[in-house]
């Protein structure tokens, strides 16, 4: 059977047992709605443009955060595969910055830029930065010897050794680095949006949740997990594989 | 003469704080298009010292002159083939070819350049493909013409067909030949195959190892293409010099390993 169709299955297995349940009514419809109820508040807010305000201004914190991210990133990345000392101060401290959750930033954010969408934004670049960070460290430190000396042999040195041999080398890895720093600024991104005071998806995910609006809160939670999962695997992924692929550190499949 | 190895010796600092002689006094001369073959049991240090002659590593003394030059870092008088083929993937075939000629050559000399010896490797159809698509012996080659798109004089293998299977390292080795007397240029070839070094070399350089001397110095006086019947007698002798040697490495790595 191939995999989409045993997805489909499982799926409709899925949204079936839920509809089972809420028929049951064990639960109150305030607390497990059922899925066409659901769909339907999926649907209002799709047609009243609501929802669509709100994945446009999260996507607008998360690419200007991310970006932000990937620049600081990369080069925090470099500076510490390549100046020792910075490795063994800025690097120890950026190991441990990167074990801290995002959402612990968001009171420290509200507090230095309110509740405005800076804090957001603030919260989306710490939680993707550090990530890049130690990728881009480990993708240059991890260059194999070998296309340095074959590189040198061939006149290359310094400048033209690090941008033509080094920075292409280490690829993959910066690849990785991106895909796990978008992973993470998604995540701190909602983390931030369910403290401000909207718009976002994450906003109204919380307002929702104020207003007892139990099929609203599930709703975003799916758009939210398909979302994710779509520019994960849709995207990098693929892009992911590609890189791979050419730089010969995965089979061709 | 075209390449002095002058009293070149080589010490590593072990993990026991031990010092490894690599090289010890290590005196050759070279001629220019001469085919040297440097021959030994692993652990002779013979890619030690085609890494100095690369300019790759520094001799802890003694020093190489090519052409009266001290070397002392990589450059494009001599060029370097590793027994990876070392290809940069994220580069098409023609990319890396054309790599060393960035710098003096204009788009349209590097193009000709890398269509010249892409056709001496036989890989002409290639230019375009990337080198995860190619097999090893087709990578080994493109890494033989980036070497000759370098033009220089001194060309310096280090076991470039030890990773590839019996059938295309036969090939390989009469490209090689080929290319070498098509060239003329100055080849020091490392291997421990012996049946490759007689081949191949009009001289053939034998070394031991712990530290790495040299013990054979002889000139190998068979018409080429060579054929196996002519080779076999001088592969007997090499062999016997050798044999004594790899018994003694054996020895000296068991004992070695006993100790600890």
């Amino acid at each position: 059977m191939p995999v989409v169709v045993k997805r489909i299955l499982f799926f409709v297995a899925l949204i079936l047992i839920w509809q089972g349940i809420f028929l049951l009514g064990i639960w109150p419809e305030s607390m497990i709605p059922g899925p066409l109820t659901v769909a339907e508040t999926i649907i209002a807010g799709f047609v009243d443009m609501t929802l669509v305000y709100d994945i446009v201004a999260s996507f607008r914190h998360l690419l200007i955060g991310l970006a932000v991210s990937l620049v600081i990133g990369t080069l925090l990345g470099v500076l510490l595969a390549k100046v020792k000392t910075a490795d063994e101060t800025l690097g120890t401290m950026i190991l441990a910055l990167q074990s801290v959750p995002s959402i612990v930033w968001v009171p420290l954010a509200i507090i230095w830029f309110g509740f405005t969408e800076a804090s957001i934004i603030f919260v989306v670049i710490i939680g993707g930065t550090f990530v890049m960070t130690m990728n881009m460290r480990i993708g240059i430190k991890n260059v194999a010897p070998i296309y340095l000396q074959a590189a040198r042999t061939m006149g290359s040195k310094g400048m033209d050794l690090f941008m033509k041999v080094v920075v292409p080398a280490s690829i993959p890895h910066a690849v990785t680095g991106v895909r796990l720093a978008w992973a993470f600024s998604w995540r701190a991104l909602m983390a931030g949006e369910m403290l401000s005071t909207g718009p976002g998806l994450g906003y109204t995910l919380s307002y929702a949740s104020d207003f007892n609006n139990m099929s609203l809160v599930i709703g975003i939670i799916i758009i939210i997990g398909v979302i994710g999962s779509i520019v994960d695997q849709l995207i990098f992924q693929r892009i992911e594989h590609k890189v791979l692929k050419r730089w010969g550190m995965e089979e061709a499949a | 003469m075209y390449l002095n190895i002058d009293n070149i010796s080589k010490s590593f600092q072990r993990q026991d704080e031990q010092q490894l002689k690599a090289l010890e006094n290590i005196n050759l001369e070279i001629n220019e298009g001469e085919f040297i073959s440097l021959l030994g049991p692993s652990g002779c240090g013979k890619s030690t010292l085609l890494s100095i002659m690369a300019g790759l590593s520094k001799p802890t003394s003694g020093s190489v002159r090519l052409e009266n030059n001290i070397i002392t870092e990589p450059g494009p008088d001599k060029s370097m083939v590793f027994q990876e083929p070392a290809l940069f993937p994220w580069m098409s075939v023609k990319e890396n070819v054309t790599f060393p000629l960035r710098k003096n050559f204009s788009k349209k000399e590097q193009e000709a350049k890398a269509a010249e010896y892409l056709k001496m490797v036989h890989l002409s159809q290639f230019a375009e493909n990337y080198p995860h698509e190619l097999s090893g012996g087709m990578q080994q080659r493109v890494a033989i013409a980036r070497a000759l798109a370098m033009d220089s004089g001194l060309l310096l293998m280090d076991e470039p067909f030890g990773a590839l299977d019996e059938q295309t390292r036969q090939v390989l080795q009469d490209e090689v030949e080929k290319i070498w007397l098509d060239t003329k240029k100055t080849i020091v070839f490392v291997t421990h195959s012996i049946r490759e070094a007689i081949k191949l070399s009009d001289r053939v350089i034998i070394m031991s190892a712990r530290p790495g001397t040299v013990i054979s110095d002889f000139r190998v006086n068979l018409n080429r293409p060579r054929q196996q019947k002519d080779m076999a007698a001088l592969e007997e002798d090499v062999m016997a010099i050798l044999k004594t040697e790899i018994e003694n490495v054996m020895k000296e790595e068991l004992q070695y390993a006993g100790s600890r």
